[in-house]
């Protein structure tokens, strides 16, 4: 089974635009939206929920005031200034390390897992998906996009389908590298801008930490066709495949607002000629690499 | 005062805003890149960087000569960051949140720290701005220590633009934790609006006041503009598309520069930004 892990460092540049795109043309696919932190690919893909589970991840510290003699060494020991003078863990700077639950001589200290989320198996009118919605100021979106990931690759053994397409999230941190782990290739979606371009250089340089195969597709092209140029020159030098140029079409914001993907609003337009020429480049190297046995 | 200019969704304009905010100010003005992981204030910027300071963060290292393989250090790691393994103790200092409490519980005193780097932070000025951003070594996991970091460098007295992070999760919430403003920056699309209400979610968490850009406010819909105002987050500019404002900024060119309204109209936004956090105040004083 192979993964494709769409990512871009700047967000805002089309990833999840353009993987429900992708959604329309792939063939025997399971859907992920591993960006768990602002998820959005079911805003288009209007999932019919089969299975929710609570995500369980992480602990926070609850100091019992019954049993706490204010002795103040959960104080001294905590790094993370989480409890205050009258003994009260505050939960948003508590990181969850359970020193102070393990140390306290009062044994005042109870240490709760947390849902810190729900995920999510789900039906399409593409496939199946499987997306997650973090709770709101959680952590640990790095587990949760790595459970998201795992979901999905037991949905596609179950059902027999070979592909995995997965929405990543934006930046380099913890909840990219989590979405890097293991996939077969990379396809990083970024705009000819000095920002797009600067996140992309240091998304690619994670990537390549990785070893694993990056494309890139530039969107909005000809917004700064010099820009583009250059973008798609430091690809080439760094051994990043170019993919394609998609123009600056207002039929992707159209299709957004009617929950449609770009084909379904207007196969005609220019932008879906392009994201069509791409994914069938995309598609060719991903099958490629399976037939010289890549992981 | 410090204004943290957060969105939820990505690419919405945070960072055209946070420069061209911060810019248009007279006086005294830092600006705070607390996006770490993608950084881009500064293409647009241009600081002049005079100081560049490598963040590390505490990460156990044993002495074996000492250590009796008691496996106490990995009893209380929660986060699998140190193992005993056969006749060795293994560390495993990307996964370490630096909380030192192996530190605390080895018996025979055989660990210390080192560092490992979590990237660099640096500092610098244009026309009298002061710049400052953390930059996240790529590979590096964890975002938040390194803008708590960036953070301490709030003078207080200054007015103070934090350009945050997308998204709602623990980097977010360091970069919008104990601000007196958070300026939401959004598009009127259905992205936007779904990403909008998960941002107000998070200041509302802090209990912090908020407001509202909509940027390329003529595309999309008006679902942004009526959920504002059911929540009654006041709605404080808005900015038409503009293909020469998207060309622009391709180029690295703030919307303030150059002659124009842009100036005007942002010390106008930090006008009405002032007024809210007085009210604000007065309203938490009277309480």
């Amino acid at each position: 089974m192979k993964e494709l892990v769409v990512i871009s460092g700047k967000g805002g540049t089309g990833k999840t635009t353009l993987l429900a795109a992708f959604a329309y043309l792939a063939q025997n696919k399971v859907l992920c939206d591993a960006d768990v932190d602002a998820a959005d690919l079911h805003l288009i893909l209007d999932p019919h929920i089969r299975e929710r589970h609570d995500f369980q991840s992480g602990h926070t510290a609850v100091i019992d005031p019954d049993a706490c003699t204010g002795c103040g060494f959960c104080r001294d020991i905590c790094r993370y200034d989480a409890i205050s003078p009258d003994f009260q863990v505050d939960p948003i700077s508590c990181e969850g390390c359970g020193v102070c639950y393990s140390l306290c001589p009062e044994k005042a200290i109870a240490f709760p897992l947390n849902t810190s989320g729900e995920w999510f198996i789900s039906d399409t009118r593409f496939g199946p998906m499987a997306h997650a919605r973090l709770g709101i100021a959680e952590e640990n979106s790095g587990k949760l996009v790595t459970l998201i990931r795992q979901q999905g690759k037991a949905l596609a053994e179950n059902k027999g389908l070979d592909l995995l397409l997965t929405d990543g999230p934006p930046g380099v941190g913890c909840p990219v590298i989590a979405s890097l782990g293991g996939a077969t290739a990379v396809l990083i979606v970024t705009e000819p801008t000095v920002s797009g371009a600067h996140d992309m250089e240091r998304v690619a340089q994670l990537a390549a930490g990785f070893k694993i195969p990056t494309m890139v597709c530039i969107n909005k092209f000809d917004l700064n066709p010099e820009k583009g140029t250059a973008i798609e020159s430091f690809a080439a030098q760094k051994n990043i495949a170019v993919m394609g140029r998609i123009p600056f079409d207002p039929a992707f914001t159209k299709a957004m607002v009617l929950g449609k993907t770009l084909f379904e609003y207007n196969g005609d337009s220019e932008g879906a000629a392009a994201v069509r020429t791409i994914w069938e480049a995309v598609a060719n190297r991903i099958y490629d690499m399976k037939n010289r046995g890549r992981p | 005062m410090v204004i943290s200019v957060a969105s939820g969704k990505g690419g919405t304009g945070k960072t055209t805003i946070a420069t061209s905010l911060a810019c248009s100010i007279e006086g005294d003005v830092a600006l705070l890149d607390c996006d770490v992981e993608e950084p881009n204030a500064h293409l647009f910027i241009h600081p002049h960087i005079h100081t560049v300071e490598t963040i590390r963060t505490p990460v156990p290292e044993v002495d074996m000569s000492k250590c009796t393989l008691c496996g106490k250090c990995s009893e209380i790691c929660r986060f699998n960051a140190i193992v005993v393994l056969g006749e060795t103790v293994l560390p495993f200092p990307e996964l370490c949140h630096s909380c030192g409490g192996c530190m605390l519980v080895c018996p025979e005193n055989a660990i210390t720290e080192k560092g490992r780097e979590l990237g660099v932070i640096e500092r610098g000025t244009r026309n009298g701005l002061e710049f400052i951003h953390g930059k996240l070594r790529i590979g590096e996991a964890m975002a938040p220590p390194l803008i708590r970091k960036v953070r301490e460098f709030t003078r207080p007295g200054i007015l103070t633009i934090i350009d945050a992070p997308p998204g709602t999760s623990c980097p977010v919430i360091a970069a919008m934790r104990g601000a007196d403003f958070v300026l939401l920056v959004t598009e009127p699309t259905p992205f936007g609006l779904h990403d909008l209400k998960l941002a107000i979610g998070a200041v509302n968490v802090l209990g912090i006041p908020c407001g509202l850009v909509i940027n390329r406010s003529d595309i999309g819909d008006g679902r942004v503009r009526a959920y504002a105002e059911a929540e009654g987050v006041p709605i404080l500019m808005e900015i038409p598309f503009d293909r020469k404002i998207a060309e622009a900024y391709s180029r690295g060119e703030m919307l303030v520069e150059g002659s124009g309204e842009w100036p005007s109209r942002f010390r106008e936004l930090y006008g009405r930004i002032e007024m809210i956090v007085q009210e604000s105040q007065k309203k938490r004083n009277a309480q």
